[in-house]
């Protein structure tokens, strides 16, 4: 970067901004941390988790195909993550009649092997695109830069769908998560809703993708939500952080790409890891004082009669 | 009170009915009902009626089918035979005036939801979309914060709701899951195993908990148990479900061993101690899985 960093708030952020394309990262960033945060919090509800992770390394093949094949890499990220997440779905899940209270059992067999088998198509699309190989950092690890106008139009129009997809399932969602048998006999198509919610996390998964590669899409779609769970357990409450951190990790993040010589995943990746830290750090603390209160200070007579000797 | 309801069907060998002062409205009522499960009848010919505001325990060896008959009753699981009517309907889901409890292990530690939000969704969890902000002056929301704080009153739980649900202990967790079935007011109440896996303070008192809402809020609940001797002194009647057929009655004439032995085909004592407690004795070579699990007192 040709940048410095003048340690004055107003005049680097200006600076920041009259670049095209670090406006682009922060468009594109903003629309992908919230849509992370937000599915990243129902994900973390539902111990998803891995699924999200596979949903995401399928991404990579999806993006390193249409590198190959000459189309938008969006098309390859999005088009593989929501057919993962069908497949996925469609998965016999052998879960035991009451293993579902408060999250899921899953196939993590199954599922970890439609990973590794993913990850190999990524990187045999890589070795038939040859010359790829400086791209393929970037599809792993991320990048800031050469984020187009077209791009961001692209993660707007498929964040919005996916956020008002999320607010219409809302409560059935939370229901069949944490209490599917209860929900089902309410009426609540809880296999539907789990099919919706992994195209969902598909579409996230693709999406954030785009800016922190692959690899370190756990940057954004599960610390935050990770962190936001130790700090509520009111679900409402719990999204609004939730997404609130992925905005501040991503925000900052790229600012601190932009300034020095490191790139965006790390940074990324390193603030959401601070963040789960100083969250878990704080659970254990609130939750030790709420099992052993204090002692209250000695009375100040006490006190203020050593001190008058 | 009614002290009846149903009929004793045993291989169509023995079929009697038993008459009792009717009172109440008809709940649940089953005829010659019957249940599949992998391609294989669990149950058949089942006949029963449940009223209002009974409390009804319904008794068995494991594997037998007492858990499909709830799902049954749900509409969760379709009956190979016979009718069925609930609440005046054919069973189905999605009817906000049964409230259910599956058979279940506790919340995981680690589940952070509070206890308050797992009983909202009991009141509009099966809706679509997300509550609107709860505006001080929103009617709706305001209705909703007020039930569930009455239920949570109700069945005791005021002082841990607000904690996140995996942090309460097996107890506390069936108090605020039995709140959670009652917000919208069910008529009947579905409840599998709920005793299970609770020590016996929590048992006894939920327990109690469980007769005093069937009473005061005439609720029918029907509840499957393993051991039938903490609510045996509350129980109204009691349905026993076995592959031999199913025997509806109140518990004194239906936990005997003439009729346990006629169940089971073999030969069964029922012991009473000196509290009222109930053993069932069977046979030493029976096999094991045979045995009835009515729980043995210590």
């Amino acid at each position: 970067m040709t940048t410095e960093l003048n340690w004055n708030l107003v005049d680097d952020i200006r600076q920041l901004l009259s670049f095209h394309f670090m406006l682009n990262a922060l468009r594109a960033g903003t629309i992908v941390a919230g849509v992370a945060g937000a599915v990243g919090y129902l994900m973390v509800l539902r111990r998803q988790t891995f699924a999200g992770h596979t949903l995401a390394l399928i991404g990579f093949p999806g993006a390193a195909g249409a590198t190959w094949l000459g189309l938008n890499t969006a098309v390859g990220y999005f088009g593989f993550c929501v057919a993962g997440a069908l497949i996925i779905s469609a998965l016999p899940r052998r879960g035991a009649p009451n293993a579902g209270l408060g999250g899921f059992s899953e196939e993590s067999a199954a599922i970890g092997t439609v990973q590794a088998f993913a990850l190999a198509c990524g990187f045999l699309f890589v070795s038939l695109y040859s010359g790829f190989l400086n791209g393929l950092n970037s599809l792993l690890f991320g990048t800031i830069i050469g984020i187009t106008d077209q791009q961001v139009l692209v993660l707007l129009i498929a964040g919005a769908g996916c956020l008002l997809v999320l607010i219409l399932l809302g409560r059935r969602l939370l229901f069949s998560t944490i209490d599917p048998e209860v929900a089902r006999a309410k009426g609540v198509p809880t296999r539907l809703v789990g099919t919706a919610f992994l195209v969902l996390l598909g579409v996230a998964a693709g999406g954030t993708s785009q800016i922190t590669g692959s690899l370190l899409v756990f940057a954004l779609l599960v610390a935050p939500a990770a962190a936001a769970t130790r700090l509520t357990a009111q679900p409402a409450a719990g999204v609004a952080l939730s997404i609130m951190l992925a905005l501040l990790i991503t925000w900052m993040g790229e600012a601190f790409a932009f300034f020095s010589p490191y790139p965006i995943g790390f940074w990324v990746t390193t603030l959401g890891f601070a963040a789960f830290l100083l969250a878990t750090a704080y659970r254990g603390i609130a939750d030790r004082i709420a099992r052993h209160p204090p002692i209250p200070y000695p009375p100040r007579r006490v006190l203020s009669g050593s001190a008058g000797r | 009170m009614n002290r009846h309801a149903g009929e004793i069907a045993l291989d169509a060998t023995a079929s009697r009915n038993l008459d009792g002062v009717d009172a109440g409205r008809e709940v649940v009522w089953l005829s010659g009902a019957a249940a599949q499960m992998g391609g294989q009848t669990i149950w058949s010919d089942v006949s029963l009626t449940v009223r209002a505001g009974e409390f009804i325990a319904i008794l068995g060896p494991n594997g037998v089918g007492k858990s499909t008959l709830l799902k049954a009753i749900l509409g969760l699981v379709p009956l190979a035979a016979g009718q069925a009517r609930v609440l005046g309907a054919r069973p189905k889901t999605g009817n906000a005036a049964t409230g259910y409890l599956p058979q279940r292990r506790a919340f995981d530690p680690g589940v952070r939801v509070r206890g308050v939000d797992i009983v909202r969704l009991g009141w509009d969890g099966d809706r679509w979309g997300v509550p609107l902000p709860a505006l001080p002056w929103a009617h709706r929301s305001r209705i909703a914060r007020q039930r569930v704080r009455e239920v949570i009153d109700l069945v005791g739980a005021q002082s841990y709701a607000n904690r996140p649900i995996g942090q309460s202990s097996g107890g506390e967790q069936q108090r605020l899951l039995i709140a959670q079935a009652l917000v919208r007011r069910p008529e009947l109440l579905l409840l599998d195993e709920p005793l299970d896996s609770l020590d016996v303070t929590s048992q006894a008192s939920i327990s109690a908990l469980i007769q005093s809402v069937c009473r005061s809020e005439g609720v029918a609940v029907m509840l499957v148990a393993h051991d039938v001797n903490p609510i045996l002194p509350y129980l109204d009647q009691v349905i026993y479900l076995s592959r031999r057929g199913v025997v509806m009655g109140p518990p004194e004439e239906v936990i005997t061993a003439d009729t346990l032995s006629m169940l089971y085909g073999t030969p069964i004592d029922v012991l009473r101690d000196h509290a009222g407690r109930l053993v069932v004795v069977g046979q030493q070579d029976l096999p094991l899985h045979r045995l009835p699990r009515l729980r043995h007192s210590p």
